[in-house]
């Protein structure tokens, strides 16, 4: 049952990645990635990670991908004409890169394999809220604070950069 | 059951499209996007192993790797949102005022 | 995890059997509701007293010619209308309904609920866009930031019951409340949470997404026939469900008040029935909430609906959450 879930999430998951990529329209694009989100939060699921699959569901497709696509219909951008029209360097080197790099991730998970068969017992526990919270607030609490801190830096400077200015001639208030 | 590599190796081919795509789009948003995709073919390794391993160090790096990844696509998009502005249009190569 | 039992497919199929009738009646209570408010007689001819009325609507909706754009985006503006109904519809797996009477009892229920009611924005916003139309795109656009702007309060007032119970089961919550509602404990949480939960379902005084005068339609102009149904049957489910929200996180779910100081131990059928009358009737109570104010408050301007809830509701809610969790922590333990 497990099994077939997972294929059915993977093809779902790498399915829509490619879409993403080869999306000429990009609401098209942003779209394919908030399937491909949802759907590697199930594949959090299948892992009993419970709560970063909501977690990922509530902060990627719920927060970030809302924040691409109001970006993306404020700017109204057309469709891009040529994305394949001709051959270039960079299209072949960039698919051979990418090959390459696959290949070399792939090789190197060979040498490990078999060696974890199955997902750990203790995900039972280890998944929840409760587990986390207690490892977060307690071993990384620093770290959690300095996210706070980047998270508010980032809104502030995102502000900064993107705040409209009129003319520089007086006319802002 | 299902080994850890099947998780391993979708989040190989994941991270490949995200790199892929950063090479191949010059639509500055959608790049941001496959660098988005290429955050989260990490986070499933790193969950893939905490869930192998049962512990959940794995889990709260993805936690903070969401956070890094929120206030980076907020300022990655006041940054895209400039560009237009400036060039009206987000393709990437026509940014090249700085270029020798 | 959860087991799935037998039980809790009765419960997932009788509660969704229930929310879309109920979409149905609050269509009808709306109509007589407001003809009731503004001293008139309202729909009564289709069946008696016009109980019948809403398939009638449905039947109009049904024959009425499906207008689709032809410069918009074809399939995401068939995929949008279907959105909403959906979130609303997965909401109903997590709230109890009487002791025991729940589809499940995830261990991260209330993030659920809020994951779930973040999806809902993609319906208005897609609609919006695929349109292609201007008034659709600026209705869209701005009942996203709407949604967006709400979910943080209303985030923040759920936190401010959640450190109560020291769970996010929503069914712990539930139980919590026998002897005090968390209206009388966390009375500025309830209002904030009522506020935010008008404006998540877009409702007024927070309509602005459908504002005749400025934006026709708002994201819906462009619809038609049984894909502008969808997007009726979602705003009347949406109602429903955020009754259900209201009750269940602040007015005691399915307990009657202070009923742990009075209510006898009663046998398990009628408690059920006790428990699930009660959590329906206050249900019933907050949809008429919904139709009262609507005919009864004007809207709002769009930067007065920003500004309350940047700046008037956020800020009050995180006080509110900061001094709970500072009584709690110094005071109760």
């Amino acid at each position: 049952m497990d099994t077939f879930i997972f294929i059915f999430l993977a093809v779902l998951t790498i399915g829509s990645g490619l879409g993403m990529v080869l999306n000429r329209n990009t609401v098209n694009s942003a779209l394919f990635l908030v399937l491909n989100m949802v759907s590697i939060a199930g594949i959090y699921l299948l892992l009993q990670a419970q709560f970063l699959a909501l977690i990922q569901i509530l902060v990627y497709a719920g927060a970030i991908m809302v924040l691409f696509l109001f970006v993306i219909m404020l700017l109204n951008l057309d469709d891009e004409r040529s994305l394949f029209s001709k051959v270039r360097a960079k299209y072949i080197s960039a698919f051979f890169l990418g090959v390459v790099t696959l290949s070399l991730i792939l090789y190197s998970l060979e040498g490990v394999a078999d060696l974890l068969p199955e997902i750990s017992p203790e995900m039972e526990t280890a998944g929840t809220v409760e587990a986390l919270g207690d490892v977060l607030y307690t071993d990384y609490l620093f770290a959690f604070e300095m996210t706070a801190i980047l998270l508010t830096a980032a809104v502030v400077g995102a502000l900064m950069i993107a705040q409209y200015k009129k003319s520089n001639n007086g006319a802002s208030e | 059951m299902i080994e850890i590599d099947w998780y391993l190796a979708l989040s190989a081919v994941l991270f490949t499209i995200g790199l892929v795509g950063v090479l191949i789009r010059r639509n500055a948003i959608v790049i941001f996007m496959c660098v988005e995709l290429m955050l989260n073919a990490v986070n499933l390794t790193l969950i893939s192993f905490s869930s192998y391993h049962g512990d959940v160090t794995g889990q709260i790096l993805v936690f903070f790797s969401l956070a890094v990844a929120a206030a980076e696509a907020v300022i990655g998009l006041a940054i895209i949102l400039a560009i237009f502005r400036n060039n009206l249009s987000v393709d990437i190569t026509k940014v090249n005022l700085l270029r020798w | 995890m959860a087991e799935v039992t037998l039980s809790s497919f009765i419960v997932l199929g009788v509660a969704l059997f229930m929310l879309l009738n109920s979409a149905a009646i609050a269509v009808y209570a709306e109509r007589r509701v407001a003809a009731f408010i503004q001293n008139r007689m309202g729909p009564n001819r289709v069946g008696p007293a016009g109980l019948l009325q809403p398939i009638a609507d449905v039947l109009k909706l049904l024959l009425k010619e499906d207008v689709t754009p032809t410069e918009g985006n074809k399939f995401i503006h068939a995929v949008a209308p279907m959105i909403p109904v959906i979130t609303a519809l997965m909401t109903v797996a997590v709230i109890p309904f009487g002791e025991g009477l729940y589809a499940t009892n995830i261990n991260a229920s209330v993030l659920y609920l809020l994951a779930v009611a973040s999806l809902g924005v993609y319906g208005v916003t897609l609609a919006g866009w695929a349109s292609n139309s201007k008034y659709s795109l600026l209705g869209g656009l701005r009942a996203a930031a709407q949604m967006i702007s709400y979910e943080l309060p209303l985030g923040m007032a759920v936190a401010s019951v959640v450190i109560f119970v020291g769970s996010l089961r929503v069914v712990d919550i539930a139980a919590y409340q026998e002897t005090w509602w968390f209206f009388f404990l966390n009375p500025l949480g309830a209002i904030i949470f009522i506020i935010a939960a008008f404006a998540e379902s877009n409702r007024t005084p927070f309509d602005l997404v459908e504002a005749e005068q400025e934006l026709v339609g708002g994201f819906h102009t462009e619809y038609s026939s049984m894909k502008f149904g969808m997007f009726f049957l979602a705003e009347y489910m949406h109602v429903v469900i955020n009754s259900m929200l209201m009750t269940t996180f602040f007015f005691g779910a399915y307990h009657l008040p202070f009923a742990g100081y009075w209510l006898p131990e009663l046998s398990p059928l009628v408690k059920g029935i006790l428990d699930v009358s009660v959590f329906t009737i206050k249900t019933g109570f907050f949809m008429f909430l919904f139709i009262w104010v609507r005919w009864t408050i004007p809207r709002f301007k769009y930067n007065q609906v920003m500004k309350l809830g940047w700046s008037r509701l956020l800020p009050l809610s995180i006080a509110n959450f900061i001094v709970i969790a500072a009584i709690l922590f110094f005071i109760v333990n």
